[in-house]
């Protein structure tokens, strides 16, 4: 123990040191229910934290969805219930338009921000960076504390923002100004888009402190022997996630600082020369491109820190279940360093439309396109990594093989939206919708799904049902893909996204029965998300429990802690590393774990 | 184990270097939006009141006197320190009180910053110096937390981490502002 550390006289770094102390001896530091359950330090409870929080949110978003879906595939029917539940908001039992906008934005913002952010990188970054890296905790538990209550805050504005008044914002996920700037324009830019604004400064707080504690954790904390290029994929994945995040969201935020000045102090940043209901307003020389620009240099890594862990756990998921190492360790880092750079370059691609310079798109488009480089590596590589291997359809395992089926069919429409010309045609239709539905949203819940399947023992020392898991599984996957592959016809016949009912307009009525199958199947596949939510909390209390240390035989050190693991991870020293993560079927062996030194006649790889 | 960790960086030191990216970023962005709207129609030039030159020679007063401070600690003059630690928040706080009273001045001047008849120039030089006054805040209240902490006589520490760190932040925004006040003065 140095005594540097212990001398800091900082709460939160004396809380770390005490987990250091714990090894040594086997004296039992007592916990309350406060500092075990709610306040907590150790980073596996915050990753619960994270994950319990993202799933209530995730039911909430995808509640929404089911809503909307269900003006747009019963337009013509009447629900009393809603009007029942939601009064003026769903007047004659059908959804008004204003509530319908509201739906999809906060349907758009949960998801995006909430569940597959916060719910996705929060949880597993906490959970697996100290474990797989060999640490006791992260770099700074009080950091870490910080950032999930942040997150909780920000959440409880968001939730409230639903009871207004007013409602909450309506404006899209994206609140383009200047419809979210002017709270005469729309009952949702009102007090709803206030609350979005502060609960989203909150998150940001929360994921940039979120964000410091993973840079700092992995590049500082690894045990002996871990050098960068013996970790696993999911930590360089995380990583990468994580310097996107801190270096994207604080410009979000100034958007958002500036969007606030224009909504309350009557500044003119993004407002220039506009008409409200006959009213001419005084702003002069804003501009709402500005805004544009601002929103999507974080919008667009922001699909990349969904994505990415998503990413890294199917790697390391898919070479355990195929027991043979992963294809190309490097080639996955360096594409996913490319992703991480590119993500950067192709923010304007949302904007091709948006009254950006034509000239200026050409860039984008090439830059985009070369997203599609990286891409392949990746797909290639997960290919080649399963490829003849001795496959277990664990459902873990069947949910990565997912991610890799919706990745490279949501990838490949991004080839067809990447072109500023066919753009033109594409924008705001459902091949858009259906597009990111698919590669971003749908894919990282694979992914999600993916990992709370794989390292579910580890948290709870129990194993989630297999029947239901594969329920959950095979009806989400088709679903999936019943739900959007009917999108990108319709899209490309141009029906447009945004519009709340299409019975009226003689060349989309054709998309009646279409819309009223997508429909249908949402409410099935939503239903079964609830199955998996039974199937979680069922499973922490009465699953069947692990016996063995290492149940999926994996080479990470996660697996060598006890199964279930006390603040600090590991009784003993912290293990020493000898080798890469993948040695899986080497010299006739199985498996070797990261901890066995390198024997004297073992073969290269 | 903990012998090759000392070799290392300190881990708080290192999330503060990576927090002072991911704040940089923040005001990339709003310099950049400046300067994409300065290009654009009817931008007014920036008049910068004279008091905030003063404000610019006190910041940087305080970093020299953060430095002093971090060099009494090292060397164990607590007497010294503690003078020197206190001297540095009070500068802190006389940079705040400066920098709002040369926002007065515009009121004087009849320049809008917000509101009705505002120009988008002023408006930036005030959300962005605002920000930037925000995280000299934070600073200041650090710097607190620390002088209450040497004064506490249950409790000796002579720890020169938490210092380190913030008289590396205290750094940090004081060159920001240098950045940010050339920034406007040049980018007129």
């Amino acid at each position: 123990m140095s005594s540097e550390t212990i001398t800091h006289g900082h709460a939160a770094v004396q809380t770390v040191a005490h987990a250091h102390d714990e090894h040594g001896h086997d004296h039992h530091h007592e916990e309350s229910f406060l500092t075990k359950y709610i306040f907590s330090t150790d980073h596996k409870m915050i990753g619960k934290q994270f994950l319990i929080t993202g799933m209530i949110w995730a039911i909430i978003g995808g509640l929404f969805s089911v809503l909307f879906r269900l003006q747009l595939g019963y337009p013509e029917m009447s629900f009393p219930i809603l009007e029942d539940l939601f009064g003026k908001w769903a007047a004659g039992g059908r959804i008004t338009n204003e509530f319908y906008y509201a739906l999809v934005t906060m349907h758009g913002t949960i998801l995006v921000f909430f569940v597959l952010t916060a719910g996705l990188s929060g949880t597993f970054a906490n959970i697996l960076i100290p474990l797989q890296i060999g640490a006791r905790d992260m770099a700074s538990g009080f950091l870490n504390m910080l950032s999930y209550w942040f997150f909780f805050l920000a959440s409880v504005v968001m939730f409230a923002s639903l009871f207004l008044q007013t409602g909450p914002a309506s404006g899209g996920w994206t609140v383009y100004p200047p419809l979210s700037a002017l709270g005469q324009a729309n009952e949702g830019s009102k007090l709803g888009m206030d609350f979005w604004l502060i609960s989203m400064a909150l998150f940001i707080v929360s994921s940039l402190l979120g964000g410091l504690n993973y840079i700092s954790t992995i590049l500082n904390l690894r045990t002996k022997g871990m050098s960068m290029t013996r970790m696993p994929l999911t930590m360089w994945a995380i990583f990468f996630t994580a310097v996107l995040g801190v270096l994207s969201f604080p410009v979000l935020l100034s958007g958002a600082v500036l969007l606030l000045f224009d909504r309350n102090l009557g500044t003119s940043f993004y407002l220039s020369e506009i008409v409200v209901k006959g009213e001419i307003l005084p702003n002069e020389g804003g501009s709402a491109i500005l805004f544009q620009h601002l929103f999507w240099f974080l919008g667009h890594p922001e699909v990349y820190i969904i994505l990415l862990p998503a990413m890294g756990m199917v790697s390391e998921i898919l070479s355990v279940n195929s027991r043979k190492p992963i294809f190309g360790y490097l080639a996955m880092v360096g594409s996913l360093f490319a992703i991480c750079i590119l993500a950067f370059l192709v923010w304007a691609h949302h904007m091709f439309v948006t009254g950006l310079n034509p000239f200026l798109g050409a860039f984008f488009v090439l830059l985009t396109l070369l997203i599609a480089v990286p891409s392949a590596i990746k797909v290639f590589n997960w290919i080649t990594t399963i490829w003849r291997g001795n496959i277990r359809f664990t459902p873990g395992m069947l949910f990565a093989i997912g991610f890799v089926s919706l990745f490279i069919s949501g990838g490949l429409t991004g080839i067809f939206l990447g072109n500023s010309t066919l753009d033109i045609h594409l924008h705001d239709t459902y091949f858009v919708v259906a597009h990111f539905h698919i590669v971003m949203g749908v894919a990282s819940f694979f992914g999600m799904f993916a990992g709370v399947y794989h390292w579910f023992p580890k948290m709870y020392g129990r194993y989630l049902n297999n029947t239901m898991a594969n329920i959950h599984f095979w009806v989400t996957f088709v679903g999936a893909y019943l739900i959007f592959w009917p999108m990108h016809y319709q899209g490309l016949a141009g029906l447009p996204r945004r519009y709340t009912d299409f019975s009226n307009w003689q060349s989309f009525n054709q998309f009646s029965d279409m819309n009223r199958f997508i429909s249908t199947v949402a409410m099935v596949v939503f239903a079964v998300q609830l199955l998996f939510v039974f199937n979680f909390f069922y499973s922490i209390f009465k699953g069947r429990k692990v016996k063995t240390q290492n149940p999926w035989g994996a080479n990470t050190l996660e697996w060598t802690t006890p199964i279930n693991p006390g603040h600090g991870n590991w009784p003993g020293d912290i293990p020493e590393v000898h080798r890469w993560a993948y040695d899986y079927g080497k010299d006739g062996r199985e498996f070797i774990p990261q901890t066995e030194p390198v024997g004297e006649n073992e073969s290269a790889h | 184990m903990m012998n090759e960790q000392r070799k290392k960086i300190h881990p708080h030191k290192f999330t503060l270097w990576v927090a002072i990216g991911s704040i940089l970023m923040m005001f990339a962005g709003l310099t950049s939006a400046y300067i994409v709207k300065r290009n654009q129609a009817s931008w007014m030039m920036l008049e910068i009141p004279v008091l905030f030159w003063y404000s610019t020679i006190t910041i940087l007063l305080s970093s020299a006197t953060v430095y002093m401070a971090l060099q009494k600690l090292k060397q164990r003059e607590m007497v010294a320190y503690r003078s020197w630690l206190a001297t540095t928040a009070v500068l802190g706080v006389l940079f705040l009180v400066l920098q709002i009273a040369g926002f007065m001045k515009f009121g004087e001047l009849d320049i809008r910053l917000v509101g009705a008849g505002s120009n988008a120039s002023y408006s930036f030089l005030l959300a962005i110096s605002g920000l930037h006054g925000l995280h000299v805040l934070g600073g200041v209240v650090a710097l607190v937390v620390i002088a209450i902490r040497a004064l506490s006589t249950t409790n000796r520490n002579y720890s020169t981490i938490p210092l380190e760190i913030t008289a590396t932040y205290w750094h940090f925004v004081d060159i920001l502002w240098i950045y940010l006040f050339i920034f406007f003065n040049w980018m007129k």
